[in-house]
């Protein structure tokens, strides 16, 4: 008999995923990490007008997620603020998320509103507001849209160890459970909401614990292996799509910045950023590519360079571009022209 | 012609838009198998089922951002709050989401929250709310409060047919004590954003909105039987956005204003009418804006309390006397 390992055949390749696909997330991740990185050296320059939010360690939790929505069947997301991983994989671009955070006039919500607030039901995402825990109700709301119409689409909503202590959050998800609403919750546990600690957030073991009072399945997953979270959010998503109902998903992972780039992190103890650097979800994927030989260091690098090659051009595009001028300013405060401010105001002129 | 009461009316017009759009459907809490706290809804779980007529936990949050969530999708949800008291466990997501979506995000959200609202029933202080003055001041709300069962009925069905989120704000008081009739086969659709002259008059106008026209009427009465005074009543319908040609063509025939409204006096919306008045309209006024309000205290069960916080006709009476005589 041969010995197998005489036999040249490729290695098996892990979650039902293709070798394009495994570099494809690969991709996705580093896009997320750079291209933040590229918004650092321009909040620097004052060209990012507002403030900036990292997602720096936690690119795998938006990144797998969002890669296990089924984009053909009309899946859709709201991310929080650390998802930008998961509106790049839904098909944002980089320019558009450049000219969002630099508040040009041509940027997706035309100066109006900031960071990666924004997005459309075409799209496949749309954005969240500032108050944590309202785009449960309204991810909620999207899967009752689903279910009324007999689409075989779901909704994910991201919300954070922080968003779960808001009456939103309790709101909606349990809204979701009793209608069995083909919907995914996506908790990120990355241990503070600003200063705030996890366990001063709730006094649950895991948050995912709290699935308990919705009457609806959890899991856990390490959100730094990206092939980890998604394998569960696919099944998730499955586990919905069947008519099952909301799945609460809690991915353990770290932030490694402060809360916005002004917070200098002073209340993280010693060791504790050093001892996540070490679980790197790049990093971490980069060696298991490699080791397993589902893909190459070369291969890999040919990805790197890509990224910075889209992101050169990105930022070259848009950095000349103008912020907006006033014209539109008091527009589409209602649907109708008639009805804006726009008239009081040019009648208190004349 | 059939005669239709108040509530009858909005609920006709329900049902005609349910009829004629599959996309509408209505959420709130015990509106399905016990027809809603004032049995607006009665019968329609059995008419449109489940689907379209969800039983919802007590989460006026979740009631709102569901809508909002759906009618992104393209539905047009009717969310309707058992008392509009509650609407402010929502105003978050009224003010901050469904407000602003429109203008920050170019999300349609056609939503209407509707519910019942208003005082002189002996609810007490959390089930007699007039909550107008708390959604004025929010840019990219629509908010309506029908006088009539005419427009009861025809303000509903534009508000569904609106491409913006409308606060439907309907008096519990006039649910069953006001009747008109209206015919089956005219298709009622009250205009947002158009005031109604309810009585015609020369000496002085009276400015209002919902069950409040009916004391405002009455007291036009009386000041033309016991003082030969002719006011004219003009019912808002619409304070958001407000009717500001009908406001200041009144304002320009009679030159004297009285505003009156059932919610308490201070941060109300005559303050803002004033406003306006006061900007394009100064130099056709005879006399100041008056204003007759609720006085500024939570609504009191007690009928002698009521009574006496709430604005009743002899108060606009006393009111008009003193703009005629200035």
């Amino acid at each position: 008999m041969a010995s197998s390992d005489t036999v040249s055949s490729p290695p098996a390749l892990p979650s039902g995923l293709s070798a394009e696909q495994l570099l494809e997330l690969y991709y996705y991740m580093r896009l997320t990490r750079s291209l933040e990185e590229r918004l650092v050296a321009l909040h620097r320059q004052s060209k990012v007008v507002g403030s900036l939010f990292r997602s720096l360690g936690q690119e795998a939790c938006a990144v797998g997620s969002a890669y296990a929505l089924d984009r053909t069947r009309g899946d859709m997301l709201s991310p929080l603020i650390r998802n930008l991983g998961s509106m790049l994989v839904q098909g944002a671009t980089p320019a558009e998320v450049l000219r969002q955070y630099m508040a040009k006039a041509d940027g997706p919500t035309r100066g109006r509103d900031l960071n990666i607030h924004y997005g459309t039901p075409e799209r496949g995402f749309i954005g969240q507001i500032s108050h944590l825990g309202d785009m449960v109700p309204v991810l909620a709301g999207i899967a009752l849209s689903f279910k009324m119409r007999q689409q075989d689409a779901v909704a994910l909503v991201y919300v954070g160890d922080g968003a779960m202590s808001t009456g939103t959050f309790h709101e909606g998800i349990n809204f979701a459970a009793v209608q069995r609403l083909p919907l995914v919750v996506i908790a990120e546990n990355n241990g503070y909401a600003f200063s705030t600690p996890t366990r001063r957030q709730s006094a649950v073991k895991h948050l995912a614990d709290k699935a308990a009072a919705y009457g609806i399945p959890c899991v856990r997953a390490d959100g730094n292996d990206v092939l980890a979270v998604y394998d569960v959010s696919r099944d998730s998503l499955d586990h919905a799509r069947a008519g099952q109902g909301v799945t609460l998903v809690e991915l353990e992972t770290y932030r490694r910045k402060g809360h916005a780039e002004h917070d200098d992190q002073s209340y993280v103890p010693a060791g504790e950023l050093a001892e996540w650097e070490a679980r790197d979800p790049i990093d971490r994927y980069t060696h298991r590519l490699i080791e397993t030989g589902w893909s190459s260091a070369e291969a890999l690098a040919g990805v790197d360079q890509r990224v910075a090659e889209e992101l050169d051009a990105a930022v070259a595009e848009v950095e000349p571009e103008p912020m907006p001028d006033t014209a539109a300013v008091l527009d589409d405060v209602l649907s109708t022209p008639a009805a804006s401010p726009r008239e009081w105001y040019r009648r208190q002129d004349a | 012609m059939p005669e239709l009461t108040y509530l009858e009316a909005l609920r006709q017009g329900l049902l005609e838009e349910m009829d004629r759009d599959e996309n509408v459907f209505i959420l709130g809490e015990d509106i399905g198998a016990y027809g809603g706290a004032f049995k607006v809804t009665e019968g329609f779980l059995d008419r449109y089922g489940a689907q379209r007529v969800i039983d919802t936990p007590i989460s006026e949050a979740a009631i709102v951002g569901a809508a909002a969530g759906a009618a992104h999708m393209g539905l047009r949800p009717v969310a309707e709050m058992q008392f509009i008291d509650f609407i402010s466990c929502a105003y978050d997501m009224l003010t901050n989401y469904v407000a602003t979506a429109r203008y920050r995000a170019g999300l349609a959200t056609p939503i209407v929250v509707r519910g019942p609202s208003g005082g002189y029933v002996r609810g007490g202080p959390f089930h007699s709310q007039n909550p107008e003055a708390a959604f004025l001041h929010t840019p990219g709300l629509k908010i309506v409060c029908p006088a009539t069962a005419r427009d009861a009925k025809g303000l509903i069905k534009s508000a569904i047919r609106d491409d913006d989120p409308v606060l439907y704000f309907e008096h519990k008081f006039l649910y069953r004590r006001i009747k008109e009739d209206l015919p089956d086969d005219e298709e009622i659709l009250t205009p947002i954003g158009k005031a109604r002259v309810a009585r015609e008059g020369s000496d002085l106008t009276v400015i209002t909105w919902s069950a409040m026209v009916y004391k405002a009427l009455e007291a036009a009465e009386r000041l033309e039987e016991e003082d030969g005074l002719s006011t004219e009543v003009l019912d808002l319908r619409t304070l958001l956005p407000m009717d500001d040609e009908a406001i200041l063509a009144s304002v320009r025939k009679t030159n004297r204003v009285l505003i009156a409204h059932e919610d308490t006096r201070t941060g109300g919306v005559a303050g803002e009418i004033t406003a306006r008045i006061n900007n394009d309209a100064f130099e056709f006024l005879d006399a100041p804006v008056k204003r007759v309000a609720a006085h500024d205290v939570p609504l009191p069960y007690a009928p002698t309390l009521e009574d006496f916080v709430l604005p009743q006709t002899d108060d606009l009476v006393a009111a008009a006397r003193w703009l005629a005589a200035y």
